[in-house]
Formats: structure tokens, sequence, C-alpha cells
């Protein structure tokens, strides 16, 4: 049977390892590659690395990380943040990244997806939104900049045009539960993960277990991102999955290979 | 899908006479397999000449994308006779999601596309069904029933996961050339295996520890054969 996938997501500036909360107070936690390796240990399914190195000159140590961690951790990883045109797609997949997520660009450009996933496969294109409840006109709201910056677009909107455009999974972040660690937004996650025919993965807000649980149940998503959980050490990825696989949830349980 | 300029050739590891062959086409999983296999601790070369493939004593071809633009590409380096005669040689093959489809006579992709015809049998579409939960790509971990032992599986329990990330899936025209099946509504063939040829559509170089095992199995079964 399919498992749900718990995918760790590392947030990297300049190299490094960080966790921001609502996208401000960024705290230094530790070297992506030995994250990265302890979080395969720990019976992650695939892990991201989102880039939020803001100055030009840092942007390139993001290969250096993806290229040490492809030769030591063999499962998927998937790298977004600052990713402009289908060559900077193309460049992170050499570095050794199976899934390249675009999300600013591809509002402001949406060929990006098209022309990404016509040269490197449907496969290989992550369009991830970040989303704001816009409780004036009552709709879920696509905004880019890290959160600063309304679109006007309509989150289920934008995921189906992603679809139809080439992308072959679509990450929803919310952005009223990111770093609150007040749990997922459901009704959004399920909004969308109802909708389009490819995975969904919900981001933003997992705090505990059972956020999990029901963001994978009640949210319906095929897959869940957290970061802070993880990386504060409150929860371990393997007691995160065992908790889930105890209530009925279809997980991947950890390798084991007999000598 | 955008091809990778072919390499030429590029010796993994320390053994100048590694006759482990992955072939390099193009295929966007070559860096990942190549490397996977240097985990595993054995030594491969890296080739899209066809003299490598008719030296090879063990080959391996690795495959992402459409299975249109990966015949499209072997045909243009000249290697489809060369993969069939590899086969029909005896020697050890494997190969790997693309690599597995494209060991059929024909695959329903892209309006259909003639492909080695080294394993009789077609490849078609998974059909989404939102209502059932299920979506398209098949995209993640699901679990292989193994049909019968082989050495190629040695180590692997029954029902281990694997990451797999597809579309379409191979139908065998005779049952005992499945060596693995996995459930996406539908039962299919996750692992071939017939005579000297064996092939994953899922991904052992991104199934962790289960998935290097694999690579190691394979050269190692290699190896015995080669010194027969």
């Amino acid at each position: 049977m399919l498992t749900r996938r718990i995918i760790p997501c590392l947030d990297v500036s300049g190299g490094k390892v960080i966790r921001g909360v609502k996208f401000s107070a960024d705290r230094v936690v530790g070297d992506p590659v030995e994250l990265a390796a302890e979080y395969n240990r720990q019976g992650a399914d695939e892990l991201v690395f989102y880039d939020i190195t803001a100055s030009a000159e840092g942007r390139g140590l993001i290969m250096e990380v993806l290229e040490r961690a492809a030769g030591e951790v063999f499962i998927p990883l998937t790298v977004g943040g600052g990713v402009k045109s289908a060559d900077d797609v193309k460049a992170l997949l050499r570095a050794g990244a199976d899934k390249v997520s675009v999300n600013t660009q591809a509002v402001l450009d949406p060929a990006i997806i098209a022309d990404g996933a016509d040269r490197f496969g449907s496969q290989c294109i992550v369009l991830s939104m970040d989303v704001r409840w816009n409780g004036e006109r009552g709709y879920y709201e696509v905004v880019t900049h890290g959160g600063r910056r309304p679109t006007g677009m309509d989150a289920l909107e934008w995921a189906r045009r992603g679809v139809e455009l080439g992308a072959g999974e679509i990450v929803v972040n919310s952005i009223d539960a990111d770093g609150t660690r007040a749990g997922y937004e459901l009704t959004l996650t399920r909004l969308i993960a109802e909708a389009v025919p490819v995975p969904v993965v919900a981001s933003g807000g997992a705090n505990a277990p059972d956020d999990m649980y029901r963001v994978l149940t009640e949210g319906r998503a095929d897959a869940a991102l957290a970061a802070s959980m993880f990386h504060y050490g409150d929860f371990t990825v393997d007691q995160a999955k065992r908790y889930l696989a105890d209530r009925g949830v279809p997980m991947r349980q950890r390798a084991r290979v007999p000598a | 899908m955008e091809p990778e300029p072919p390499g030429g050739r590029g010796v993994i590891g320390l053994d100048e006479e590694a006759t482990l062959v992955v072939v390099d086409y193009g295929a966007g999983n070559l860096r990942s397999v190549q490397r996977a296999i240097g985990a595993a601790g054995e030594q491969a070369l890296v080739t899209s000449d066809r003299r490598d493939v008719e030296r090879a004593s063990a080959l391996v071809l690795p495959g992402v994308g459409s299975a249109n633009d990966a015949m499209k590409r072997l045909r243009a380096l000249d290697l489809v006779e060369p993969l069939r005669a590899y086969a029909a040689s005896g020697r050890p093959f494997l190969g790997v999601c693309v690599g597995l489809q494209l060991l059929f006579d024909w695959s329903d992709e892209g309006g259909g596309v003639d492909c080695l015809g080294i394993v009789p049998g077609t490849v078609r579409r998974f059909e989404a069904d939102l209502a059932a939960g299920r979506k398209v790509p098949h995209m993640g971990w699901n679990s292989v029933h193994v049909t019968r032992p082989d050495p190629f599986v040695e180590g692997i329990a029954d029902h281990s996961y694997f990451y797999f990330v597809h579309s379409y899936y191979a139908v065998p025209t005779n049952p005992a050339d499945i060596l693995g099946e996995t459930q996406f509504g539908l039962p299919f063939a996750a692992m071939v295996a017939r005579e000297n040829v064996v092939a994953t559509q899922f991904h052992p170089e991104k199934s962790a520890d289960l998935g290097l095992r694999l690579y190691r199995n394979f050269a190692v079964r290699a190896r015995g054969t080669a010194t027969v």
C-alpha cells in the first residue's frame, strides 16, 4: 500500500540550517548534511532543502549542500527557494536534487512550470504556494515574497492551473499557521488535496505528531512537511511515524538490512 | 525531457578493469544511480559508447521521464541493437524505472513507442481516481511483494518499502516474469526477472539502505557470473 510521507524541511541560509518563526527571528540550528543524514536514519521519507539565502554570493552554497547530501543520503531530495528559471532547475537537478519547487517565480511567470516540466519531466517540478486567509474578502489567497505580498489569486484555482501547466506535486504552505506550531491549516489543505489529481504536501504549523495525524486524515494530505517540530528535538521522525502507524495511517517502517 | 549531454566514459572507483557498465543516454537519474553504486561499495563504468556495452560483464540501464524520449536517445546513440544483443548474450542486465519499461515490446506513452522487446509485454498508463484517492504519478513509498526467491532480492524481506515515481506500468505477457508485485488500485509489476534480466519500477537509488542492498546484490551476482 502506498504510504503517507513524513518530510523534514531544512531551511538553509548561507549553507547553514536555520528556522524562522513567521519568517523572522531566525535561529541557526545546524549543518544541513549532518541533519539530513540524521533524519534519514530516523526514517524520513524525503527531505526538503529550502534556500532562504538573501545574498547573491551565498546562493551557490546550496549546490554544495545538495552535492554533499546526495552522496550520503539515498532518499528523494527536493530543493526550493529563489528558483528563477528552468536553467536554475537544471543546475539544481544536476547538483543532486530529485525535485525542484517553484513558488514566487511561478506566480510572476507561470511558464517556468511548463518549461521545467517539458524539459525535465513533471515528476521533478513541485509547485509550492504560500497561502493566507483573506478575511476581508473571504477566500484563501496566494501570497509571495515570503508572505509579504498578496497576489489576489485564489489558492485552489492556482493549484489547478499549476497541475495543468505540468506540476507533479503541490506544496500548500499556510502562512497563518507557519512557524506558530499551532497545527496545520486543515480546511485549506483538504480543499486543495480533494481537487487536484497530483499529490499534495501540507506545510506550516506542525507542533506534534497529532497535527500530522489530523492533516493526513481530515486534511487528506498525501504528505506532511515539518521543520521546528523535528529540529528542536521535541519529536524524532521515527516517533512521529510510529504514532501515525499506531493510528492506522500507512507508514513506511524504518528499513533494516540484515548483514 | 532534456537530455544531459552523454559524458563519454568515466570510471567510478579505483578499478580500471571495472566491467559493470551504467548506460549514459542522458537519463535524469544517471548521477544518482552512479552515487548509489559507489555507496554500495561497487565500481562502475559510465558510458555511452556501444563498444563498452558490447564488452560489459554487467549492465545497468537507468531512466527517468518518458519512454519515447529515452528510445529516441538510445537510437540516436546507436545503442538499441547493442542493448538487445547484450541481453541475448546472457550477461546480467538491470533496468531501473523507465529502464524497466524500455525492456518491453511497446509503451503507450506519448502516443505509443516501440521499445527494446527484451521481455514480452506492454507498458500502460495508470488512471487517476480522485474518489478512490488514487493520484498519478504514483509517487512515494510502497510495499513490494516478492513473488519468488532470487539472488537479486537476497536480504530483502517480503513487503519491504521502496520509492516509486511513475505514471506508467509494465504488463508482462508471461506472469512468471514478475519478481515483485505492488498494489496501486491494481497489482502491477514492481520487479521483473527473466533469465539474465532483472528490473525495478521503483528507484533503488532513492530507497535508502534496501535500495543500496539491491545494487550490491546485482553487482555480486554479476561477479559470480563473470567468473563462471
